[in-house]
């Protein structure tokens, strides 16, 4: 048993059974996590460089946490403050970093296709923690093991995604994961967030009715409105949305069953979310985080069997 | 293949470890038994079912370790790990860790390591079924052997389990 692949480019690239091995060994570093010394020797002799040329939190201190409690080394870049702001190009940077006996690249950057570009030019394995509106795979990864822990399967599971669909690389690595895995997908929210022809090109339900879909749905996965991606304006308010596709207490509590509520963060508690549904018992929004550290365990330890080690 | 131990003969040596450390360890009452995934759990539960036999089963504390993430061969051969269960604490504890094979101590000094990750035992002590003599790269001995053999590199030791194999036999391929 082994990866198809040498990195972590996006789910697309990946087959059911890659999927399914990243989800097994995420279970077992789940249970490391739960020990006295929650660290394995595993990746002692590897080196890995964390390239964020965008802001993150969540998914920075996790890869970073994952990281240690692989027992790699680590280096930490960041592009404001670096060389970057003088001109140097993405290519340049990471050699230069890489001439340095680097084995393993975490990156994330605005531009969707960055990743790939690099695995094209340099040697070591790259890992996406999300490229421009693409895809975001250690996130479908995570929360793919949330919705397996909670609901027991995949397959056959009713995910409805909500909310800004048109920008989200989260949406996206989500889609193909479910898809692949045989669960049943929905994407609702208002049509200027919603991309003509989704249905045909990968295969999900389309809504514009969020409470049909919450009645539908076994797992309501909701999206940050992202703001920073729009250039123009797709709906009238933040007001207004949250109006029309906001989860609101009364709209849980109307429906006829009890749904599970997912969000990757950060939050706009009031936007797409009320602040009494993201700290209600029925979110399991902490408990992502906290699979997202096995996770990314999992995905470096298995690249990391691919990789060849540096001076070696 | 030649046969080393036919299933009733495997039987009564399953039979004789389990007895072996009881009387070293009497009423198990400092003592806990920790087989090592994924084949090592076949002889653990065996053993560990002939010991209930002798002493009740609450006395008994029983855990399951995996060291796949402690291997020292990480970067030749990715390898699915399986699950570890050492639901009670090992701090100044007896551990006997229990295994099918012992060949090159690669496996048990691994088990070793993962095994401090959970406290610092008083003692720790072996128990494998197959002891294949002379193969050794570490130096690691068992405290329980069932059989002790004489094999050659190019050869290999199997155990075949009823739950998993179908079968109960130990053989050597050539």
């Amino acid at each position: 048993m082994s990866l198809s692949t040498q990195h972590l480019l996006g789910i697309r690239d990946l087959t059911k059974e890659d999927i399914s091995l990243f989800l097994q060994t995420a279970e077992q570093f789940k249970e490391v996590l739960q020990r006295p010394v929650k660290k394995v020797p595993s990746l002692r002799d590897v080196t890995i460089v964390n390239l964020f040329f965008e802001n993150s939190t969540r998914t920075r201190i996790s890869f970073e946490l994952a990281e240690k409690r692989l027992s790699a080394d680590t280096i930490n870049f960041a592009a404001s403050g670096s060389s970057v702001s003088k001109g140097e190009t993405l290519l340049d940077t990471v050699n230069n970093i890489l001439s340095m006996k680097v084995d393993m690249v975490v990156m994330r950057h605005s531009a969707s296709g960055a990743p790939h570009f690099l695995a094209k030019h340099i040697p070591a394995a790259i890992v996406n923690a999300g490229d421009g509106i693409n895809e975001h795979p250690t996130q479908a990864l995570l929360d793919a093991l949330s919705i397996k822990e909670k609901t027991g399967k995949l397959e056959g599971a009713r995910i409805a995604i909500i909310g800004d669909i048109m920008h989200s690389r989260v949406a996206q690595s989500n889609i193909y994961l479910l898809k692949k895995m045989g669960a049943e997908v929905t994407v609702c929210g208002p049509p200027t967030l919603i991309p003509k022809y989704i249905h045909e090109a990968l295969g999900v339900n389309v809504s514009y009715n969020l409470k049909e879909t919450l009645e539908w749905c076994d797992v309501a996965n909701v999206l940050r409105i992202q703001l920073e991606r729009q250039n123009q304006v797709l709906f009238s308010s933040l007001r207004e949305y949250n109006l029309s596709y906001g989860i609101s207490r009364k709209l849980l509590d109307d429906l006829h069953k009890e749904i599970v509520i997912m969000h990757p963060g950060p939050i706009n508690r009031g936007v797409e979310l009320d602040s009494d549904v993201a700290d209600s018992k029925q979110s399991i929004i902490l408990q992502q985080v906290e699979n997202g550290v096995a996770v990314r365990m999992a995905v470096l330890y298995l690249l990391a069997g691919k990789t060849p080690v540096s001076n070696n | 293949m030649k046969s080393i131990l036919t299933g009733p003969q495997l039987a009564i040596t399953i039979k004789r470890l389990a007895h072996q450390i009881l009387e070293n360890n009497i009423d198990l009452e400092n003592t806990v038994l920790i087989g090592l995934q994924p084949r090592g759990i076949y002889l653990s539960d065996q053993v560990v079912t002939e010991i209930k036999k002798e002493l009740s089963a609450d006395k008994v504390k029983y855990g399951k370790l995996d060291i796949t993430f402690y291997r020292d061969d990480v970067r030749n051969e990715i390898r699915i790990a399986n699950h570890t269960d050492i639901p009670f604490s090992i701090e100044g504890k007896k551990v006997v860790l229990i295994d099918d094979v012992l060949y090159t101590g690669r496996t048990i000094r691994a088990a070793l390591d993962a095994l401090l990750d959970f406290g610092r035992p008083e003692k720790v002590e072996l128990c494998v079924l197959i002891d294949r003599r002379f193969s050794r790269q570490f130096p690691i001995q068992p405290d329980y052997t069932g059989k002790s053999i004489d094999s050659i590199i190019s050869q290999k030791v199997r155990v075949f389990w009823k739950e998993k194999d179908g079968k109960e036999e130990v053989v050597i391929l050539d």
